[in-house]
């Protein structure tokens, strides 16, 4: 019996199209955008100016708080603007535009393939270096990973949980990952455990990676504390959560942290952004990302520069398809539509999804029939159909009540919605203004 | 048989007595004191319980009213001055009289002004695409079209055009309760002072952005050239992060501003027809038709 979770649930078609191409290295674009702010929390702050030259793995942006990160440049060359730029929502961010030259890389930062298997460093110095590097959550939620890996006081690590699960359908970034990069990856986990003082690591990956369980099944007996656990195929069981609940039956109080009940979750990406960092001190300035698609001709998986416009891989991955009607930055359930195709690829971007036309439209709105599908499948327990009335409504108090700010936005109400109702739509408007009255409250 | 009718009789009546005596003295001894003129007072302001006034309704209003030492800060912008006289000389007190208001859309990016550049197809309503996404177009400022504002109005005084996809305003019947500019997410309707037949004079945008690029995305963008603010003789025109303003309480309706304005983002409404500078104001000239009574369409806005 393969571990999974309880509560609620789905099963969207997998359409895993690009889960056997090999990850390609993308060269640096002409030019890159990089954001400032492509973390959750503060934006960093800047400290290159207008027409400075800058080298691959240079620091542009320093962190501005606890809870914010380090921003490095992703390619040689020079700076040529700062500028608002259009993120996927089509508002403006500050970014800053470089153009690049030859790929000249920092001094310092170890290119060669080598794998480092000796750790030499103290749990403070990995998560210092972890602050510096820059490295954020790269499952999507782009949070950064040094307060993760501070742990408060009085409370203690019991295991480390990397999250292997990619319960997203079309996306392969993880599954490559852990296919290509294991060796990496294991010294990865072993660095974030001893940061943590954790003394075992979960990895949960999903029963549709046969040759990513084996592959790291094999590489982990080798090593004490670390065990695989193939889990069943269910969406979310990706979200931080549910993959607790998997593989240690324990739930994360609400409004708690996995911290609260002794665990930490990290993603695959980011281990193996902690290994880079570390062993090959090489800052976070490129990640994997999954571009595919139905009609797409070359579904691929890249290694791409921070800051790569997005119409650049899309061009990489053979062109947009005639048909296209969406394309989404993230997941197809998660992921945002894009209104611009100029959005810089940033350190949260797992794929970029294109849907044609027919898959693409929203289904016409009708009425609740109060047939509780989105209840039975919200894997947090909450009563979808009652948070979007109480959301459309403006009952805030309510809203609070009914623990609108325990949903994990996974959309899985929306999906089976036979109505097709924006349960999720509503709730995060819920959501929003519930948070904006909560911290008022604290103030 | 006959007993038991009698003793059902009997027995309801006397506790129908002694509750009687018991919700006598309870209403006797524990008697809360409502001025009576509250109730008076709510008897004269409109009923419409909208919220224009900042109280919940008008009983609270009324309440207000009833307790307050001055009118200050104190006004119903349903029953206008009119009404608040009425409730002073009731009360006793000074009138404190307020100016008319009423309000203003301040975008006038049409379809035809301000190309669609993509497709909003989730929910139809503009908090949730203003909070997730720019609207249809790339201006991040500018009216999401889905028409919050007319599901606000309580007093059928807005509807969506469907020619430019915009929301328009009927003066009167606009009470200026503001339940419009709360609805707004992007805060593009204002209350503006009501001058002499309706006239208004407004910088109908609210774009923020450098010129260049506010006018990649719209035609009629106000891009801060300050020609406006240079031609104002009442320093009633502010600039402001690349934006006009003017004032409607300084504003005394002059019309030098709207010429000058090289992207006709200004707008004049109900003013005699001007001398002809440029041909083509069709957003003027569709606002134009608008308050020279045209029917309110009663179908087609929002998302039943």
């Amino acid at each position: 019996m393969l571990k999974t979770f309880h509560k609620g649930g789905i099963h969207p078609v997998e359409n895993k199209f690009s889960a056997g191409r090999e990850i390609r290295v993308l060269p640096p674009p002409e030019v890159v955008y990089i954001p400032l702010s492509q973390h959750l929390g503060a934006p960093a702050k800047l400290i290159i100016d207008r027409g400075e030259k800058v080298k691959t793995g240079q620091l542009v942006a320093k962190s501005t708080g606890f809870v914010s990160v380090n921003i490095h440049s992703s390619v040689s060359g020079t700076v040529r603007k700062i500028d608002q730029v259009q993120d996927g929502s089509g508002y403006k961010r500050t970014a800053i535009l470089i153009e690049t030259c030859e790929d000249e890389w920092q001094p310092g930062i170890d290119l060669s393939p080598d794998i480092n298997t000796d750790i030499q460093y103290s749990p403070e110095e990995i998560i210092r270096k972890t602050l510096y590097a820059g490295i954020v959550g790269l499952g999507g939620a782009a949070f950064p990973s040094h307060v993760k890996l501070s742990i408060p006081r009085g409370k203690h690590a019991r295991a480390l949980i990397i999250n292997g699960a990619e319960c997203e359908p079309y996306l392969t970034s993880d599954h490559r990952l852990m296919l290509e990069k294991g060796k990496e990856l294991i010294i990865g986990i072993k660095l974030l455990m001893r940061a943590l003082r954790a003394e075992t690591a979960m990895i949960g990956i999903e029963n549709n990676k046969q040759d990513a369980i084996r592959h790291l099944e094999e590489l982990a007996g080798k090593e004490e504390g670390i065990s695989v656990y193939p889990l069943k195929v269910k969406y979310p069981q990706g979200g931080e959560k549910q993959l607790i609940k998997a593989l240690t039956k324990m739930e994360v109080p609400s409004g708690g942290l996995p911290i609260d009940i002794g665990v930490v979750v990290h993603n695959v990406g980011t281990a193996f952004a902690v290994y880079e960092a570390l062993q090959k001190n090489k800052p976070l300035i490129e990640r994997v990302v999954t571009v595919t698609g139905k009609s797409l001709k070359n579904p691929s998986n890249f290694l791409v520069r921070i800051g790569t416009p997005v119409i650049n891989l899309i061009e990489a991955a053979g062109g947009l398809p005639a048909d296209t009607g969406k394309v989404i930055s993230g997941g197809p359930m998660m992921g945002k539509a894009l209104s611009t195709f100029d959005v810089p690829v940033v350190k949260g971007t797992s794929g970029i999804v294109i849907l044609p036309e027919s898959e693409s439209k929203r289904r016409h709105v009708k009425v609740c029939i109060r047939c509780t599908k989105c209840v039975a499948v919200c894997p947090q327990g909450l009563e979808p159909y009652l948070l979007m009335s109480l959301a459309q409504n403006e009952y805030p108090d309510e809203l609070e009540m009914n623990k609108v700010m325990d949903c994990i936005e996974c959309g899985a109400c929306s999906y089976i919605c036979p109505s097709g109702r924006p349960l999720l739509d509503y709730i995060r408007l819920g959501k929003a203004k519930v948070g904006q009255i909560i911290r008022t409250r604290k103030n | 048989m006959v007993d038991t009718v009698l003793y059902t009789i009997i027995s309801l009546s006397t506790i129908g007595v002694v509750a009687a005596v018991i919700l006598y003295i309870v209403a006797r001894r524990f008697r809360v004191f409502e001025d009576p003129r509250i109730d008076q007072v709510e008897e004269i302001l409109p009923a419409a319980n909208c919220g224009g006034c900042g109280f919940p309704g008008c009983r609270n209003f009324a309440e207000a009213l009833v307790s307050a030492e001055s009118f200050e800060g104190l006004h119903c912008p349903v029953g206008g001055n009119e009404v608040m006289v009425k409730v002073a000389s009731f009360l006793g007190k000074d009138a404190v009289m307020g100016d008319p208001l009423v309000a203003v859309v301040r975008c006038a990016g049409s379809f035809d002004q301000r190309p669609r550049t993509n497709r909003y197809d989730g929910a139809p309503t503009c908090s949730i695409s203003s909070a997730l996404y720019t609207g249809e177009t790339g201006c991040p400022y500018g009216c999401l079209g889905l028409g919050d504002c007319v599901w606000a109005c309580d007093y059928e005084a807005m509807y969506m055009d469907e020619q430019t996809g915009l929301p328009v305003i009927l003066d009167d019947r606009c009470v200026a309760c503001g339940a419009c500019v709360n609805a707004c997410p992007r805060n593009i309707i204002e209350l503006r002072k009501k001058a002499k037949k309706d006239r208004k004079i407004f910088v109908a945008c609210i774009n923020e952005e450098k010129g260049g690029i506010a006018r990649k995305y719209c035609n009629v963008a106000c891009i801060g050239c300050s020609r406006c603010f240079k031609v104002c003789p009442f320093d009633a025109i502010t600039m402001d992060n690349n934006l006009a303003f003017i004032d409607s309480e300084k504003c005394k309706l002059c019309r030098k501003c709207a010429p000058e304005c090289p992207t006709n983002a200004i707008l004049e409404i109900n003013f005699p027809q001007a001398k002809p500078k440029e041909a083509a104001r069709e957003v003027k000239q569709d606002d134009e038709e608008v308050h020279n009574g045209k029917s309110v369409p009663k179908e087609g806005n929002g998302n039943n």
